[in-house]
């Protein structure tokens, strides 16, 4: 570092001057950085591996074709790729999803963060956090096998097999987690000096969680609302396994329908042959997939570091 | 005169400053949000007691003993998905551990704060953390499997479930050095050690029981994990068990779905009594890493 200006000072001994270039200390720095770089690289690989098949696929198919069109039949002898409906799928049980997870997983965090003891909240913050490592195949066979057969079925005798709602209930169980502890952290982080503010002016504990520390720990749990409808998106083996393979243009949420994530796993654990079209619409999918999650984890990064920079 | 005292802002007669109407709204405010997170705690509860009890009848030697097969339910086990995800788990570590490790100590050590391309691999590490499994999926078919020609191998496998979760080491691991209090790093560098002297040989052993829960946490994520794979031909049906890097295979949460989608009930009872068997194996990771985190908390 400064080996230079310690050597050009007149002939005085430098007690600190380095007595050795350290060539070793540099080559560490540079295996340490290259490392850091593989994310970088793993993110390039994602953009490269779903956009060179997706231009070939829109080579043949139209952009407007693709995203604007409302039957999406790879397999038939007429092949068409209008891809709405499994975006209809995609959404319809996202909602369902976001539905059940944005309140419990709210209520969840406000109650560990502002109503439970230390000790409580000791035993029952990792309780809830199991269910974020339950794999979500698990979730699928539960949904299919239990929460068809015996929730659903009884409510509504009209339920397919295969159906929209039990993915989504489910899938929204395993968001809680991610939820719940993003939103802890953003409430955590409000200065106790806001609580106590409000208290001191005759809030309840009501009032003050529900009218101090929720406005101001906001921008967090809006981030963390933006990343578990990122996850419900992203989610593939519940609704593989539950909701069916059947591409369906319908809002009925007691009928099977198919995602985007379930139209990649199903097509991509065929047998299709590389280089057609349908191999290619694979891919096609796959971009818009992570295009949307991309922008939507955008959106919640931001938002986490807006909250930070306001608290810290 | 007493009126006054009481009303000294000459409130309209009809506001209660007592304020003796909130307990209630209160009480029950409270007791909601209680049963909301009752209610999360509580679909667990009966998750965990349905697979039990359903695949209760097959929870015997036969599950890790014999191979799968299609035509005999009775006779079937899971043995090719125990060994093959053992072997795709231990392809995960090889790759992802040092190249986790490394990742986090240039970020938390060397990297300055102000450092543009330490913040852009910073976020670019947020947004991997977040990206759909099957799209890693769709790398490891692109990338890994047909670009480098590594096939739909043990090999492929575990280099895809690596970037999966390289942001979860990453990320549990600067967690774990940043723990490490600042006059250690201090003290070494006064003392004239390098750099990575100070790093080496006194914030990384500091900071192993951290990193250790953190890679303990990651594996049990990819172990887990099935969407990724079913891209990468572990769905075939496969009644050996790996013999190699570049062998074929399939995992426990892989033949767990294949079972799911039989239409025999004979099947949903071996894919539940399955579901036990890797519910087992991350309940015990998952413990070693509590135990780890208790028996080693420093306060410095």
């Amino acid at each position: 570092m400064s080996g230079q200006s310690a050597s050009s000072v007149a002939g005085g001994l430098n007690p600190l001057r380095q007595t050795k270039p350290r060539y070793g200390e540099a080559v560490i720095r540079g295996v340490l950085t290259l490392a850091a770089a593989v994310s970088l690289f793993t993110t390039f690989g994602i953009v490269i591996s779903v956009l060179i098949p997706s231009l070939e696929f829109f080579a043949e198919i139209s952009i407007l074709e693709f995203l604007f069109t409302t039957t999406w039949t790879p397999l038939f002898a007429n092949p068409q790729y209008g891809v709405l409906p499994l975006i209809t799928g995609t959404l319809v049980i996202t909602v369902i999803a976001v539905l059940v997870a944005i309140p419990l997983g709210l209520g969840s965090a406000i109650y560990l963060s502002e109503y439970a003891s230390p000790g409580a909240r000791k035993v029952l913050k990792p309780t809830l956090e199991v269910l974020a490592g339950i794999p979500t195949v698990v979730f699928g066979f539960f949904a299919l096998e239990f929460i068809t057969q015996y929730v659903l079925k009884p409510i509504f005798p009209s339920i397919q097999v295969f159906n929209a709602l039990s993915a989504g209930l489910v899938m929204g169980i395993m968001i809680i987690p991610t939820i719940a502890s993003l939103s802890e952290d953003a409430m955590a982080a409000v200065p106790s000096g806001l609580r106590d503010g409000a208290y001191a002016l005759g809030a309840t504990k009501r009032q003050t969680a529900l009218r101090v520390v929720v406005p101001a720990a906001l921008s967090g749990i809006v981030a963390a609302f933006v990343l578990g409808i990122s996850r419900a998106i992203g989610e593939t083996m519940i609704v593989t396994i539950a909701a069916g393979l059947q591409p369906n243009m319908t809002l009925n949420p007691l009928q099977g329908m198919q995602t985007m994530t379930s139209y990649i796993a199903a097509a991509g654990s065929g047998d299709v042959p590389t280089g057609s079209i349908e191999y290619k619409s694979i891919f096609a999918v796959g971009l818009l997939l992570f295009a949307i999650t991309f922008v939507m984890n955008m959106i919640s990064i931001r938002l986490v570091r807006k909250y930070r920079q306001a608290y810290q | 005169m007493s009126a006054t005292l009481e009303r000294p802002f000459d409130a309209p007669a009809d506001i209660d400053l007592r304020g003796h109407g909130q307990p209630l709204v209160d009480k029950t405010f409270r007791w909601i949000l209680f049963l909301c997170l009752f209610i999360g705690i509580a679909f667990l509860a009966v998750l965990l007691a349905y697979v039990i009890i359903k695949g209760w009848p097959r929870l015997d030697s036969r599950l890790w003993t014999n191979m799968p097969s299609i035509r005999r339910p009775e006779q079937a086990g899971a043995q090719s998905a125990i060994t093959g995800t053992l072997w795709v788990i231990a392809f995960t570590a090889l790759f992802s551990l040092p190249i986790g490790f490394l990742s986090a100590v240039y970020l938390e050590e060397y990297a300055k704060p102000t450092s543009r391309f330490a913040r852009f691999v910073e976020v670019n590490i947020q947004n991997l953390a977040a990206v759909p499994s099957i799209v890693y999926g769709i790398l490891g078919l692109a990338i890994f499997a047909r670009a480098l020609a590594l096939g739909q191998t043990v090999i492929t496998a575990g280099l895809t479930l690596a970037l999966l979760v390289l942001p979860v080491v990453i990320v549990s691991t600067r967690e774990a050095l940043r723990a490490v209090p600042q006059n250690i790093r201090h003290g070494s560098l006064a003392l004239g050690a390098t750099l990575w002297q100070t790093t080496w040989r006194q914030t990384m052993p500091a900071a192993v029981p951290g990193m250790a829960t953190g890679t303990i946490l990651a594996l049990s994520r990819a172990i887990g994990e099935a969407a990724p794979l079913l891209l990468l031909g572990a769905v075939t049906f496969i009644s050996f068990n790996p013999t190699g890097p570049f062998s074929a295979y399939t995992t426990l949460p892989i033949q767990i779905y294949n079972w799911t989608k039989e239409s025999r009930e004979e099947f949903q009872v071996l894919a539940a009594a399955t579901i036990v068997l890797l519910l087992v194996i991350l309940l015990a990771m998952n413990a070693v890493a509590i135990l780890i985190r208790n028996r080693t908390q420093k306060r410095w």
